[in-house]
């Protein structure tokens, strides 16, 4: 009985310049939306950029996405991270429903995907590595030769090398790819540490007598990551 | 005004409801992180001051004097620096902002507390940051490190890059502080048509803070990025497009007039209504060319770019919608006039700064106008016109505004008052100082004068000594009304709660206010600056208020 009734006072927490607790979710919830604004505009310089060059070096770019991205992985990884959006929607239900370790649990689930996604990553990038295909000074590969190593495969894509005007922009093009996903990626990180901190918190029973405003504001921000994959994941492989 | 009347200093107020220097190191209390935020701009406004008075010795004549080409780059680079990002970006909001914000919406305090506090720390790190890179970095690029420079330059300006980006991120935390506080926050009655125009204006400023700040974040680190790993993103010899650059840069760097320039307008309009004894003729058209301001000033960028290839299609887009910004200023103009007409005018030293505002912004903002025409632009592009221009309408207004926000707001912020004569002379030294200072630099804009060189023809020098002299009187201004406000500090009268008898909701309290601001819990059933009838009840600050 008288746990309960702790319990119920510190559901009720909340700072001395709010009413009430829910005054005080109203406010955290609106401050994390405006933050996920500020997150969105900064990817926007980098979609302009890509708008541009693609623009610019269209059959290069199409050309390189084709042929040097792996748009399966790509899928993979879009798949990983929909159904991490899901588990984290989970911890957010559990945490409403003050089912401290539940949260927990789905934490750690979001948490082993997100590493999943980063293990793709770490295979993409270390090949890309090996096939010299990084940014500017670094790019090193002999993109004459690679196109006539791709005939083939190009051709069952239904594109003609011949009539494309594939080369300049081509490190472009990786200066955008680790740009971009690297940025989205450092996002997956700062999103798993901050779920990690969720998750022992959940352990430690703090939701099942704490009001749950943190799990919710966290996923909220992994939905954040997960949205920006989605535009990231077209962007680049598919176009 | 006479401030002295019966006015006695409360016993219990939020300098001496806690004490200790870790009391403030740690505070939560927006007044005193206002006041740790007001300590580093005026450091940060002393600094960039200093470096201004030294690039002027070194125009006093036409050949090389005091120092080198390469020094003087770094001067200019170092002046534009702390003066955009140390100092006029922060000053209004986070000082007066933070201070008022709350006590206006009748709050206890700003909604994140916290996060206020780290973007206080934020902003010093990054402050220091950037200080040690550009000194030690010896970086030459100007403020707006225009690439293809500023990455092959050989100095150090990637470390530049990164501190700018954690300023930004201050003053994005700081910005949604302020949204969420003024939609969260409200007393019950202050619905969105009482708002005092102070808070309309904080508003815009925050929404463009918030949304125009992370994209130079991110494009001062693709700058990093691209000196450090050689992206080449903006290296033409590697595909890259230089304009590119430019187009981010002045999306964020020519909304960022209006967070500097925005809260400023938000301070003169509560000096005009304080000291004419009226609400703001034409309140609901200020609140919304406020917004039109917030909203329009994103989308004319382009007219930083008329000489860099832009098309004349886009060119001509951007100068009619740069000319917008002038009609929603011009609205305001106009609001501000009507207020004086016919006002129980009371001339006091905010008041005749709030004039000196208008002159600057109407002049300042005029030039401005001129400049958007094209065929106009392209004879003053980067000659002294254009850093007259600017220094009238960012400086000279802001700097008018800041100075007014500090003599209004210092009896309420400190409880006592400065001498009236002293401040008076030393604003009249400060608007003399800076019209000399700048006509010239008009004139010699239009004479063809180009900026950021530390040589000139002969022919210039007459014209450049008058900007130097100006350069000094302005300075001399400068640090009679800080001795005058530390002077006051100490000694001054005792101010009372309403020296100036304003009906703004700040003053709804002691001065100096208590750590949670009011003795009661507001709630407003006005709109603010109503002068008609009786004034609301003033609050008993006789009561001791305990250590909280
Ligand atoms: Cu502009």
């Amino acid at each position: 009985m008288a746990s309960n009734e702790a319990a119920a006072v510190e559901l009720t927490a909340h700072a001395d310049h709010f009413v009430d607790a829910a005054h005080e979710r109203r406010a955290a919830q609106f401050g994390m939306w405006l933050f996920l604004a500020n997150e969105i505009l900064l990817f926007g310089p980098l979609f302009t950029a890509f708008a541009l060059y693609r623009y610019l070096y269209r059959d290069t770019f199409a050309y390189l996405s084709a042929v040097h991205l792996d748009w399966k992985l790509g899928t993979v990884n879009t798949v990983v991270l929909l159904v991490s959006s899901f588990t984290v929607v989970v911890a957010g239900w559990a945490a409403r429903c003050r089912r401290s370790i539940w949260v927990g649990h789905a934490l750690i689930a979001t948490i082993v995907l997100a590493g999943g996604f980063l293990v793709v990553k770490y295979f993409e990038y270390t090949h890309k590595f090996h096939e010299g295909l990084l940014p500017g000074k670094y790019f090193t590969l002999d993109l004459a030769h690679d196109v006539a190593l791709h005939m083939e495969s190009l051709r069952e894509m239904g594109l003609n090398p011949a009539q494309m005007r594939i080369g300049p922009g081509a490190s472009m093009f990786f200066a955008l790819y680790f740009l971009i996903t690297g940025l989205h990626g450092l996002h997956v990180v700062i999103g798993m540490g901050v779920l990690g901190w969720m998750a022992v918190r959940a352990y430690r029973g703090e939701f099942a007598v704490r009001n749950d405003t943190p799990v919710e504001l966290s996923g909220l921000y992994w939905h954040l990551v997960d949205l920006i994959w989605i535009f990231v994941y077209p962007t680049l492989y598919l176009l | 005004m006479s401030p002295a009347e019966s006015a006695h200093f409360p016993r219990w107020h939020f300098f001496n409801q806690t004490t200790g220097v870790m009391s403030w190191l740690t505070t939560l209390d927006h007044k005193r992180i206002a006041l740790m935020y007001f300590g580093a701009v005026v450091s940060a406004l002393i600094l960039g001051g200093l470096l201004a008075l030294g690039i002027r010795l070194e125009l006093f004549n036409p050949e090389p004097s005091l120092v080198d080409a390469q020094t003087y780059n770094r001067l200019f680079t170092l002046h534009g620096m702390v003066m955009v990002f140390l100092f006029m970006v922060p000053a209004i909001p986070a000082v007066f902002g933070n201070f008022f914000l709350p006590m206006m919406l009748g709050a206890k305090d700003v909604a994140f507390p916290r996060l206020n506090l780290a973007s206080f720390y934020i902003y010093v790190t990054g402050a220091l940051f950037t200080l040690w890179a550009i000194v030690h970095g010896g970086v030459d690029t100007g403020w707006t490190f225009y690439v293809p420079y500023s990455t092959t330059s050989v100095v150090a300006v990637a470390p530049v890059m990164l501190g700018i980006f954690i300023v930004g991120l201050s003053s994005i935390l700081t910005g949604l502080n302020f949204i969420v506080t003024t939609h969260t926050l409200r007393a019950p009655g202050l619905n969105w048509g009482r708002l005092p125009l102070f808070v309309w204006n904080l508003y815009g400023t925050s929404i463009i803070s918030v949304l125009a700040t992370p994209v130079i974040g991110i494009v001062a680190l693709l700058v990093a990025a691209e000196i450090i790993f050689g992206f080449g993103l903006f290296d033409p010899a590697r595909g890259g497009d230089p304009v590119l650059f430019q187009h981010l840069f002045w999306f964020y760097s020519h909304p960022v007039v209006y967070v500097m320039v925005l809260p400023a307008m938000g301070v003169v309009s509560e000096v005009f209504a304080t000291f004419c004894r009226r609400q703001i003729f034409g309140y609901k058209m200020l609140a919304v060319a406020t917004l039109g301001i917030a909203l329009v000033g994103f989308f004319v960028w382009g007219h930083h770019l008329f000489v860099a290839g832009q098309s004349t299609f886009d060119a001509g887009i951007f100068g009619v919608l740069s000319m917008l910004v002038g009609v929603f200023t011009a609205i305001k103009v106009f609001n501000w006039v009507m207020t004086l007409y016919k006002g129980a005018v009371d001339f006091t030293v905010p008041f005749a700064l709030a004039c000196f505002f208008l002159y600057f912004l109407i002049f300042g903002g005029m030039t401005g106008i001129a400049l958007a025409v094209i065929s106009l632009d392209v004879h003053w592009h980067d000659t002294y016109y254009v850093v007259a221009h600017f220094h009238f309408v960012m400086v000279g207004s802001v700097m008018m505004a800041f100075l007014a926000a500090v003599h209004y707001w210092f009896p309420k912020m400190f409880g006592r008052m400065y001498s009236e004569r002293v401040a008076l002379s030393a604003v009249a030294f400060i608007f003399i100082g800076f019209n000399l200072t700048f006509v010239p630099q008009f004139l010699l804009g239009n004479m063809g004068m180009p900026r950021r060189y530390h040589q000139y023809l002969p022919m210039f020098q007459s014209l450049n000594v008058a900007s130097t002299m100006g350069a000094f009187i302005l300075g001399l201004g400068m640090f009679l009304s800080l001795f005058a406000l530390l002077w006051a500090l100490k000694w001054g009268a005792v101010a009372g709660d309403n020296p100036f008898h304003s009906r703004g909701y700040e003053w709804n309290t002691a001065s100096p206010p208590v750590q949670h601001n009011f003795h009661t819990p507001q709630v407003i059933v006005d709109g603010p600056h109503n002068y008609e009838g009786p004034p609301a009840a003033q609050p008993t600050a006789k009561v001791a208020h305990g250590v909280e």
